[in-house]
């Protein structure tokens, strides 16, 4: 039992998680590694499938790109909650002193930082890839960094939905894409709007607002959904 | 208690609900059919043919009813789920269940005549405006709403966390509804409004709105037959079910 007045604060337990996470993620580097390594696979794959003219690859660049990175964030869901569902850990968050929402959004936004920031990093290598053009190429970060965060949260109401179900596979894929669509059409199209000549600051604020949103209430469902999976 | 509010909760207990659905679904059914008869007649015989699409135009009557049911079923699953979850009612998880594979079946008579009527209209069988693939993402949602209470084996559970995808998946009514307002659509705009004047010549409204009513008991009936149903398979085994075959019987 925790002593009353002992309890400890949001944030002493926001960096015990962070640092649990983080000492487990380094722990297992090279499986964190795996979304990247997917996302060039990916990138490899669609610009031998598409041939070797560079042209015809600076066209569908952008495409591929958020692809390649939305598609390997999805792999990358499974180990948000599953792990800690397995051993029991995820049940001691029921029962913690701080909301459940909080544990939520500080583990979404370690898992971020372990999986989409690396796929970020490598981001520029995979535009040279592509021959995508330099100046679509800061548009394309700024509309990752802010995509990126929105996929993680709607993806954790997803996996924390269907972390009681064994061998659960593509259902986490076939759930989330419906919800993911906005993000890759507003992440995607900002990019398309640049490259057209247009301001693409339209669509960039469309997926800043819906960010905010999403913070808010994305950690509101998935503990709600922790809590439904584990009953 | 008032004798309404009596009945209402009394619905909440399986072998009353099972009892009403049966009656209820029947009496819908018998009561959609001459409304269905009585506007497809309307549709195909009386109203006069479009001064610009000539009689292609007649699939708006199968058309604009599913696709609002499509929008109406899902909103009504999310809010089934919602008193489901809030105040844990068992039947309530059953009729939002109830709900998705009916609404999905709505969306897909909205794709398939929708992409029909294109057709001749706009030239081709599908294209990526906002309006087509918001609906299409609303079957795709739907179907996720019925993979995901198909998946957990707890039926409660399953229930619960399938009503949770529908409520995050409600966000998506609205951007359906004024996609054609806020981006350039190829999809027709609103003609038909609840407030401010309907743009729908008068000669062609009657068997829109004689379809939206027949759509509508159509649905209730399909509702509680389904809810019928997955309440039954719920409460197999149970002396009440068991008592109720051997009567029967």
């Amino acid at each position: 039992m925790i002593a009353p007045g002992t309890e400890p604060g949001l944030w002493r337990s926001a960096r015990a998680l962070a640092v649990r996470d983080l000492r487990l993620v380094w722990r297992r580097r090279g499986d964190a590694l795996q979304p990247v390594l997917f996302a060039v696979l990916v990138v490899v794959l669609f610009a031998l499938a598409q041939g070797r003219d560079p042209q015809r690859l600076a066209a569908t660049a952008v495409p591929v790109l958020w692809l390649a990175v939305l598609l390997a964030g999805q792999l990358a869901l499974d180990s948000l909650f599953r792990s800690d569902a397995e051993d029991g850990s995820l049940e001691q968050w029921l029962l913690a002193p701080v909301p459940l929402p909080w544990l939520v959004l500080v583990r979404v936004a370690l898992h971020w930082l372990t999986t989409a920031v690396p796929l970020i990093v490598v981001t520029p290598l995979l535009a040279e890839m592509l021959h995508l053009p330099r100046d679509q190429l800061p548009v394309l970060l700024a509309s990752l960094l802010l995509g990126t965060p929105l996929l993680s949260l709607i993806g954790g109401v997803v996996a924390a939905l269907t972390v009681g179900i064994r061998r659960s596979g593509i259902l986490v894929a076939l759930l989330s894409l419906p919800l993911y669509v906005p993000v890759l059409v507003f992440g995607a199209g900002s990019v398309a709007a640049a490259a057209r000549g247009q301001d693409p600051v339209g669509a960039l604020l469309l997926l800043a607002a819906g960010l905010v949103v999403a913070l808010v209430l994305a950690p509101l469902a998935t503990a709600a959904a922790i809590r439904i999976s584990l009953d | 208690m008032q004798p309404i509010v009596r009945w209402f909760h009394q619905l909440g207990s399986p072998p009353t609900f099972d009892r009403f659905a049966r009656r209820g679904s029947r009496v819908a059914y018998l009561a959609a059919l001459p409304v269905f008869a009585l506007a497809l007649w309307q549709a195909l015989f009386v109203v006069p043919a479009d001064y610009q699409q000539g009689d292609s135009f007649r699939i708006l009557f199968v058309h604009v009813p599913s696709a609002w049911m499509s929008l109406f079923v899902f909103a009504l699953m999310a809010l089934y789920a919602a008193i489901g979850l809030i105040w844990r009612i068992k039947l309530c998880e059953v009729l939002a269940m109830a709900c998705a594979p009916i609404g999905a079946g709505f969306t897909v008579i909205t794709l398939l005549t929708g992409s029909i009527w294109g057709r001749p209209m706009w030239g081709t069988w599908w294209d990526w405006d906002p309006r087509l693939t918001t609906e299409l993402i609303l079957l795709f949602l739907y179907l996720g709403v019925i993979g995901l209470y198909m998946a957990i084996e707890d039926r409660r559970s399953a229930a619960r966390a399938a009503g949770l995808l529908a409520i995050v998946g409600v966000a998506l009514l609205p951007v359906i509804r004024y996609s054609v307002t806020w981006w350039d659509s190829l999809h027709q705009g609103a003609s038909i409004r609840l407030f401010g004047p309907t743009t729908l010549d008068a000669s062609m409204q009657a068997p829109l709105w004689l379809m939206v009513v027949a759509t509508k008991l159509w649905f209730v009936g399909s509702l509680l037959a389904k809810a019928r149903a997955d309440n039954l398979q719920r409460e197999a085994g149970k002396d009440w079910l068991r008592r109720q075959l051997q009567e029967d019987a």
